[in-house]
């Protein structure tokens, strides 16, 4: 094991981890805001029907040809070059950061899904006899109820998306992975590269998962048997 | 939009070359599956009934797994693999250069990724085994291999089903990320068939219709085989 070359290679894939954590950060946000409105639109059959296809579409294929999809595939329209949008697609960045959003939009779209399916009906009539509006009910009895049901399952799904990140790489964007490889092919020490990436991604998956289980503890401490402060 | 023409299985069409590349993605996803399975059986028996240092092993198996990228592991695999049967190789006197298939790779590595997540849907299925069904194998004289066969194993499955249907999902997708070691399965075919015809986005449409059309096929699969072993359960609804 050679001490030094370790430590220099943590250094050098540590500059990549703000656009790892931009990425991830980012693509969860989005994703976030376009499950809710996927769930949103479940209230009528055509709503349904589209939030029920676009899960099924993106569920059912790998991210990474997604990610190639949308960075190679998107250039072949005309309309699409001359478009507002084109200086965006253009972009590798964009073009991973879109991927990422649209694939765990489906995933946490059925995660949320479940956490709202174990709202108590009681809760919401109860909200709506206090005389609530719709948008009120949602803001304060549905969402709070639902993300709170939704929280374990969902805290696998950050990390996923942590996971997910890394196959950004393979649209030329350094991030960890994308140094890593860059930096195997010029020394061709894999193992060690490749182990120093992965502590990192393990450090920072660990972290999410003490946050999660200590925010799911102290929003229900009654479940872990403390008593309620 | 490129001409459809292309998918088609005449002599310009690169059906048939996707049709195979198809079967490549599902052999090695069977494969990997097989090896996520043992590994998985393996480690949950670790955490169930192991001593301490083997429960320990267990468990750091499945944290380290479940928090570093697909795509790491599937790297490791494939250039450590190489560099240590150059090694192995060496050592024995043969002349380079050393190759490791990426079937091999690939097939090792999502195994190992999935034997994690494996490992947990087992054991939470061991555990809702119900214990007077274990104690009374017991008490009729089974020993420890016929009890896992005969009584434990039969119920777990049942309840293990739903879950390893999932599971099966995610090694189907996890399986083009073989792709960067050059095995030609359906994500690396469509990279090339894009590559050469410049029809980027029809074959990579192409491509994702042939992983839906696995996951949907697959998933009717384990529904059936759901119903099946729900045969004879009370309150089954079927």
């Amino acid at each position: 094991m050679d001490l030094t070359f370790i430590s220099g290679m943590f250094q050098k894939i540590l500059t990549g981890l703000p656009l790892t954590l931009n990425l991830w950060l980012l693509s969860l946000a989005g994703g976030a805001c376009l499950a809710l409105t996927l769930n949103l639109m479940r209230q009528n059959r055509i709503g349904n029907a589209i939030a029920a296809t676009y899960v099924f579409v993106f569920r059912g294929t790998p991210l990474l040809i997604q990610i190639f999809m949308i960075y190679y595939g998107l250039a072949g329209f005309g309309f699409i070059r001359q478009s507002f949008l084109w200086p965006f697609l253009r972009d590798p960045y964009w073009c991973g950061l879109l991927a990422l959003i649209l694939n765990d939009a489906a995933y946490s779209s059925e995660i949320l899904r479940g956490g709202l399916r174990a709202v108590p009906k009681g809760a919401v009539e109860a909200g709506r006899v206090s005389g609530m509006g719709r948008a009120t009910i949602l803001r304060r009895i549905t969402l709070p109820i639902a993300t709170r049901q939704a929280l374990p399952a969902y805290s696998n799904e950050v990390i996923s998306m942590l996971k997910a990140t890394a196959l950004v790489s393979t649209i030329t964007l350094m991030d960890m992975t994308g140094i890593a490889r860059a930096a195997i092919s010029e020394t061709w020490r894999a193992v060690e590269i490749l182990l120093c990436a992965a502590v990192i991604y393990l450090v920072i998956s660990m972290l999410v998962t003490r946050a999660s289980a200590w925010l799911e503890q102290r929003l229900s401490p009654w479940q872990f048997g403390r008593t309620t402060p | 939009m490129g001409d459809i023409g292309l998918l088609g299985f005449g002599p310009d069409g690169w059906g048939l070359v996707l049709f195979r590349a198809g079967l490549m993605t599902l052999a090695v996803s069977v494969a990997a599956f097989l090896c996520g399975l043992v590994l998985g059986t393996l480690v949950a028996w670790a955490r169930v009934g192991g001593n301490r240092v083997m429960r320990a092993l267990a468990e750091a198996y499945t944290v380290v797994l479940r928090g570093v990228p697909d795509i790491l592991v599937i790297y490791l695999f494939y250039f450590g693999g190489r560099q240590v049967v150059a090694a192995i190789g060496t050592a024995l006197g043969f002349a380079g250069p050393f190759d490791i298939s990426g079937f091999v790779a690939g097939m090792l590595a999502i195994g190992l990724i999935s034997g994690a997540s494996q490992s947990e849907v087992l054991r939470g299925a061991y555990q809702a085994v119900p214990r007077g069904t274990i104690e009374a194998g017991r008490v009729v004289g089974m020993g420890r291999f016929t009890l896992f066969r005969r009584v434990i194993a039969p119920q777990a499955m049942v309840t293990a089903l739903p879950a390893m249907g999932n599971q099966w999902q995610s090694v189907i997708k996890e399986s083009a990320l073989v792709s960067v070691t050059g095995l030609v399965e359906t994500m690396r075919q469509v990279s090339v068939a894009a590559g050469t015809t410049q029809e980027h986005f029809l074959f990579y449409a192409a491509g994702a219709v042939i992983y839906l059309i696995i996951t949907t096929l697959s998933d009717q699969v384990f529904r059936l085989a759901e119903r099946r072993s729900l045969r004879g359960h009370q309150g089954a609804g079927y």
